[in-house]
């Protein structure tokens, strides 16, 4: 399906930058013109608790004991533009499409509402409008509108610490690569999304392992897309035969049978 | 007209028929507060959980139940099994009805019902979702041509009926075709999310071992209701056809069974059926009650002679594959935040929906054709 050309854009999140600011939360509301409700925190400083129909990016606060200091880790979230993404094989009436930069855009008017998009996602990105009775799938839009206008993303442009690096996926993959190198021991040897489900245009640098920060690293490194169409692209084929044997089948079995099926009644198998 | 209907034998619309028409009125109700509030306010679905009670129960095992229409036509026309020709129409009209309730159930589930037309234009080809909405499409009107006869032999329109006659084979072809598209492509749903669903459940072969399982359960499904019109409208079973039955659902679950564990040896997951902690639990009960015990009931001679034995061997069978698509949809959502239970509103629709299977059946066997005595007064 989609493949990579000179324009695809990618995103470097270095987590180590990241001082968990959430103004990224926040100029990501303000741009994509999101509601904001009143939220509380409930024993932990991530807020809200999961994304929504209203937050499409938001900071976990992961707190980690190193001796008897506490750790702590922010993380990011957001759609990771997938370079084969799942949603957009999944959606029956493909209303989701991947522009030339890279970014996974969904339509509102093609949807039907069957939220397959929400199953299929190996991030578990899309979320519904479940208050709505016309409700939208929403999820981050790479900001395509301001990419298109030679802009870069709301979060990125509103980071104070630098900690997302915004150009060419593949020149994305070289800085982190560059950067693990340059500092050894610093960082976890792992690009995060760089393999993952086919490849997203996200990617991810750590110090600490990706699985204690509530990375899912079961994610295989296979396009998901290809699963599926593994057994779809199979129907013709399984078609055609299935109408042949069964034909074949049918005619030796009721070879000597008259054409009318009642004359034959109590003739058993 | 009324004698080749079976009303004469049925007592006027009794107690269960008023409680029918009640539960389907409730359910209406209750789909209308659906569509007024929105999916939020009037079920319990979720981010986490964005596909419930509905899917697992109206779409997932509604289709299944409703594949004992292409196995018995396959069994009387492809393979020429004459015994059961009688319960073939009783097999296509419980098909058809199961169709009917999965559109229902499907357009009270998805977010835009007014949108639900969108895949007859929009194609996405590489979407499994597409695929099963162009097969219950093209699979209901196949049934609804496969039943059209008791239509047509009850208002004697013998012109149309012979014109039908000779589209026999061709529909049970088509039938069979699309039943093991359909059927297959519901298991093919979860292929692309091999992260998410245990390893108990996921495979490669997911979709063809929903197609088996499907041919045990709409065989099972036959006999069941088999059984219980026997009961209601007050006729002898046949026995013969039923012991037959019974050992044609033995045989499937046979194959069910060993394929689904030689798929799970093959790919070195025999170990997590012990230790996956809750999905084993719910892993070890559905094999139990929709396989192990269902085939131990159906060896013994006097079990598949007694209407009794088979109504609890079909019993659980209907209720342990059930449990399979409740598991597959369920853990394959289950993060760590999937809480769900369904609401009373999701809960009264599904009632609904299948008091008005039940409604429809008793209907069509009254007013139409359907069972083998009323088709020979023709």
């Amino acid at each position: 399906m989609a493949t990579n050309n000179d324009k695809a854009k990618g995103v470097l999140v270095d987590l180590t930058r990241c001082i968990g600011c959430r103004g990224c939360q926040v100029a990501c509301k303000s741009w994509n013109e999101r509601k904001t409700g009143k939220t509380t925190l409930e024993g932990e400083f991530t807020n809200p608790k999961q994304l929504n129909s209203d937050t499409f990016t938001r900071i976990a606060f992961v707190e980690q004991d190193k001796g008897d200091q506490p750790v702590w880790s922010f993380v990011k979230d957001q759609c990771m533009h997938c370079q084969d993404p799942a949603c957009l094989s999944a959606c029956p009436v493909g209303a989701f499409t991947r522009t030339p930069e890279g970014a996974v855009n969904y339509t509102f008017e093609k949807c039907i509402g069957c939220r397959y998009c929400m199953v299929a996602c190996p991030f578990n990105i899309p979320k519904y409008e479940w208050e709505s009775t016309s409700p939208w799938i929403r999820k981050c839009t790479f900001c395509s509108d301001r990419i298109a206008d030679g802009k870069v993303p709301a979060c990125i442009k509103v980071c104070p610490t630098n900690v997302m690096f915004f150009g060419n996926r593949d020149d994305v993959l070289k800085e982190a690569e560059k950067r693990i190198k340059e500092s050894p021991g610093k960082y976890v040897d792992h690009v995060f999304g760089k393999e993952e489900a086919g490849g997203t245009s996200w990617v991810y640098l750590s110090a600490i392992p990706f699985e204690q920060l509530g990375f899912n690293t079961s994610i295989p490194a296979v396009k998901l897309p290809n699963l599926t169409w593994n057994m779809l692209g199979g129907i013709p084929a399984k078609v055609g035969a299935l109408v042949v044997g069964l034909s074949l089948i049918a005619a030796f079995r009721n070879r000597g049978s008259s054409r009318s099926d009642e004359s034959t009644e109590g003739k058993e198998k | 007209m009324a004698a080749h209907s079976t009303s004469s034998a049925m007592p006027a619309p009794a107690a269960g028929f008023k409680a029918l028409i009640a539960l389907v009125a409730i359910g209406f109700l209750a789909a209308f507060y659906r569509f007024a509030v929105g999916l939020g306010a009037s079920t319990n679905l979720s981010d986490a959980v964005p596909w419930g009670l509905w899917i697992a129960v109206d779409v997932l095992s509604g289709v299944a139940l409703a594949a004992g229409g292409f196995s018995i036509t396959a069994a009387v026309y492809i393979f020429n099994m004459k015994k059961y020709k009688p319960i073939a129409r009783p097999a296509i009209l419980t098909a058809w009805i199961g169709y009917t309730v999965v559109v229902m159930g499907l357009a009270v589930d998805i977010g835009k019902p007014l949108s639900f037309w969108h895949p007859l234009v929009m194609w996405n080809t590489h979407s499994v979702m597409f695929e099963i909405v162009w097969c219950i499409i093209l699979y209901s009107t196949v049934l609804a041509l496969e039943f059209a006869p008791a239509f047509l032999e009850r208002f004697k329109l013998t012109g149309l009926l012979k014109v039908l006659k000779l589209f026999t084979f061709p529909l049970v072809i088509a039938g069979i075709v699309l039943s093991f598209l359909h059927q297959s492509s519901l298991g093919g749903l979860f292929l692309i999310m091999p992260h998410k669903l245990p390893a108990l459940w996921y495979t490669p072969n997911l979709p063809y071992l929903f197609f088996l399982s499907a041919i045990a359960l709409g065989l099972a499904m036959v006999s069941f209701e088999s059984i219980v019109s026997a009961r209601v409208f007050k006729h002898e079973p046949e026995m013969d056809i039923l012991e037959g039955l019974g050992r044609g659902t033995m045989i499937a679950l046979g194959v069910y069974l060993a394929a689904k564990f030689g798929d799970l040896a093959v790919r070195g997951n025999i170990p997590a059926i012990f230790s996956s902690g809750k999905a084993s639990l719910f892993f070890l009960l559905e094999v139990l009650v929709g396989a192990v015990v269902p085939i131990a009931l159906y060896v013994q001679k006097s079990v598949r002679r007694s209407a009794g034995g088979l109504l609890l061997a079909s019993s659980c069978v209907i209720a342990g594959t059930i449990l399979n698509r409740f598991n597959v949809n369920f853990f394959a959502q289950a993060g760590p935040n999937a809480h769900y239970f369904p609401s009373i509103i999701e809960m009264l629709i599904t009632v609904g929906l299948v008091s008005l299977m039940i409604l429809l059946y008793r209907l069509a066997v009254t007013y139409l054709p359907v069972f083998h005595d009323q088709q020979k007064m023709h």
